[in-house]
């Protein structure tokens, strides 16, 4: 049975964490994300969770105290943003590595400086080559419905990783929505309980985690760390399948919207997506054949489905909320391009850096960046292949 | 319990021999005797920061922790360890663990006294059940004898060379103990290898089964680092302890309490003089440097027995005055 309620992102989240009842949670406030540390520890204080927060003094000490806990046996979890994120990154690699499968609810923000408490991923796209799972949220039904997911993908024997559920700072994060919840019993259920065959307290096998690794094995231990993260992939879906039993709301790695024909593609992350689709819909009320892809997955990248789901389109607009600071692409742009080039699909993409630092996205926006792409296909000029949207000039 | 000793050299060794540790490295022999404080029936996980002890004792595919361990980074062992309590209390009280565990962070000074000291603080002020132990050898050693905030005024080291314009360290030494003791923990204490090492196994076995968060800086002292004879460190730690250089005292429930008096304090001199770190303070000219080390000496020394009750110099000059 599903329960209607009106929730703001951060809400969502903590719900999920009060229904999945995890053990360890060590976290430490920061903009946007701070509510949900709040909200978890005020079900500690009614007796709602048998869960135990850690108050920690930093960022960094949170990421360090969920690798102790997670390895210890404990299902565990953080929440953070933007610089919080960047303190974690050695440790996020030590997570993965360490293949703990801890989950992070990720509520995206701006790096300084300038200090800017506003949406855009620089945050966890600077994160993206930890080795830990990264899904991607455009609304508070999907930050909630990823979350419920996330440790059945975490923990999956095939996987043991890390996963981040990251949603769109303030524009998720703090907005309230309609939504649907699932039944806390059913949550339960389709999370189940932990049971990890390696652990620090299992009194039949004690076991040694954080090695010193030589050249002799250290490649090895990467590599197999990389097998565990493209399994991801396939879990993912498996995981969706299985959701979508029990709440009717279907996942895949990424969503198509009106691309199936599209001649002109967008591929996005986040929030936007939102106002990318009633971009579409104008755009196709026009008789523009417009489309969006919107990333679900971004680690594993699942660039054979990309590529192949982008085959029909011509002219394609990436679009990346960050600065990679590369001078040709941001993080989704290299990504995309590189499925394509592999797939020796070569349309014409134009790369936009948009949105960044909570700049305001509104649909002419986006419907401008399609109209660039008509305009490139009219006069066959592509002129400069990476721009900013809505620059102030 | 009384203290009895054959019984404590007879327990079960937890750090198997066949790690990669220096010859005569102190920092060994303070974790085997630490781990002397664990009754054999209790497990243990122990933390470790990246140091000389995690990379020597748990390289791929070898391990020397007969219990289970974790090494996650350098400065973060303390929030590492307070997160492998709290899975413990959590999963205890879902009936999900077999037998008591106890729990042990070892750290160098560098990754205790430096980079890691945020982390530790903060683990001991939410007083977590648990004994953060650090082995201060008074330099980051692992990276090859780089100056630390433990290392002693004047000593010579790689990123403090003694040289034409130089004597080595110019700063003293961070006083740790008394930082945390200003935690209010339960438990601190100041210990060496010294002697029978009773001293050691007594506040070893109080650290870990002192409900709530203990400290305990031991001094470990490094033959490469501090340039002595492999030999000689059980009479390096001693003069260290005589000279009032290294003073044995605990801190219970905020009581400072001295464990050890020297009947004559020896003159610092005696504890440099064999430590070829402190060989350029020996040269014609320099003896007023061996001044400033003694004084930095007598003053910590008052300040001790000042806070454990006792008549330091400065007390009785004091009441003289009056």
């Amino acid at each position: 049975m599903s329960i209607r309620e009106r929730l703001s992102g951060n809400e969502a989240v903590a719900i999920a964490i009060r229904q999945i009842n995890p053990d360890v949670m060590p976290a430490f406030p920061i903009t946007p994300s701070t509510e949900i540390a709040q909200m978890v520890a005020t079900y500690i204080a009614n007796g709602q969770v048998n869960t135990e927060f850690i108050p920690v003094e930093s960022e960094h000490s949170a990421m360090s105290a969920a690798i102790g806990a997670e390895a210890a046996g404990a299902r565990s979890l953080t929440a953070t943003s933007s610089c919080g994120l960047a303190l974690m990154w050695e440790v996020l690699y030590v997570a993965a590595s360490s293949r703990l499968p801890i989950a992070m609810a990720v509520v995206n923000r701006a790096l300084s400086s300038p200090i800017n408490i506003n949406c855009d991923h620089s945050d966890s796209m600077g994160a993206r080559d930890a080795g830990w799972i990264q899904i991607y949220s455009e609304n508070n039904q999907e930050v909630y419905d990823n979350f419920v997911q996330a440790y059945r993908i975490a923990e999956h024997p095939s996987v043991r990783l890390p996963i981040m559920i990251c949603q769109d700072g303030f524009y998720t994060s703090h907005a309230v929505e309609n939504m649907e919840l699932l039944e806390d019993r059913e949550i339960k259920d389709f999370v189940g309980e932990y049971a990890p065959e390696s652990y620090l307290l299992n009194s039949r096998q004690p076991l040694s985690v954080g090695a010193y690794g030589l050249p002799a094995y250290y490649m090895e231990a990467k590599r197999s760390q990389l097998e565990a993260l493209k399994n991801a992939k396939q879990v993912t879906l498996e995981v969706a399948e299985e959701f979508a039993r029990l709440s009717g709301r279907n996942y895949g790695l990424f969503e198509a919207y009106r691309l199936e024909d599209a001649d002109y593609a967008m591929v996005i992350i986040g929030s936007t997506a939102g106002t990318a689709k009633d971009a579409v819909d104008k755009l196709r009320a026009e008789g523009k054949k417009a489309g969006l892809l919107k990333i679900r997955l971004f680690r594993p990248f699942p660039g054979e489905e990309i590529a192949h789901a982008l085959k029909n389109a011509g002219f394609i607009a990436c679009m990346d909320r960050t600065e990679s600071f590369n001078g040709q692409c941001g993080p989704l742009g290299a990504e995309v391009k590189s499925a394509l080039f592999n797939a020796r699909l070569m349309p014409e993409v134009i790369n936009y850096v948009y949105g960044i630092g909570g700049r305001d996205v509104a649909v002419e926006n986006i419907t401008s960046v399609f109209e660039d792409l008509i305009r490139i296909e009219q006069t066959k000029d592509a002129g400069d292949r990476y721009r900013y949207l809505s620059l102030r000039e | 319990m009384a203290y009895n000793f054959k019984e404590v050299m007879n327990k079960k060794e937890r750090l198997a021999p066949g790690h990669r540790m220096c010859a005569g490295c102190g920092g060994t022999i303070a974790v085997r005797n630490i781990l002397r404080g664990l009754r054999d029936e209790d497990k243990a996980v122990i933390t470790g920061a990246t140091s000389c002890l995690e990379v020597s004792t748990f390289m791929y595919p070898y391990t020397a922790w007969n219990d289970s361990f974790i090494h996650n980074a350098f400065e973060n062992a303390a929030a590492t360890c307070s997160g492998v309590q709290t899975a413990y209390e959590v999963l205890k009280k879902k009936g999900k663990i077999d037998g008591t565990y106890k729990f042990i962070a070892f750290g160098g000074d560098g990754g205790t006294y430096d980079i890691g000291l945020q982390s530790l603080s903060a683990a001991m002020e939410r007083n977590h059940d648990m004994v953060y132990v650090c082995y201060d050898n008074a330099a980051y050693m692992n990276t090859g004898i780089q100056r630390s905030s433990a290392t002693p005024l004047y000593a010579d080291t790689t990123t403090t060379p003694a040289g034409k314009l130089s004597n080595g360290k110019p700063q003293s030494r961070k006083d740790l103990a008394a930082i945390i003791a200003a935690h209010d923990v339960p438990y601190v204490a100041q210990t060496t290898l010294y002697k029978n090492f009773k001293d050691m196994h007594k506040k070893a076995e109080k650290a870990i089964y002192t409900p709530g968060a203990a400290f305990l800086n031991v001094m470990a002292p490094c033959p490469r680092g501090w340039r002595y004879e492999t030999d000689d460190i059980m009479e390096i730690c001693r003069l260290a302890v005589e000279t009032c250089y290294w003073p044995l005292f605990e801190v219970i429930d905020g009581k400072w309490i001295l464990n050890y008096k020297p009947k004559t304090k020896l003159p610092v001199e005696e504890f440099l003089k064999p430590q070829g770190r402190f060989k350029h303070l020996f040269k014609k000219g320099n003896e007023q440097l061996i001044e400033h080390a003694q004084a930095e000496v007598d003053k910590r020394w008052d300040a001790l027995l000042d806070k454990c009750g006792e008549y330091s110099q400065g007390m009785i000059k004091k009441k003289e005055a009056i």
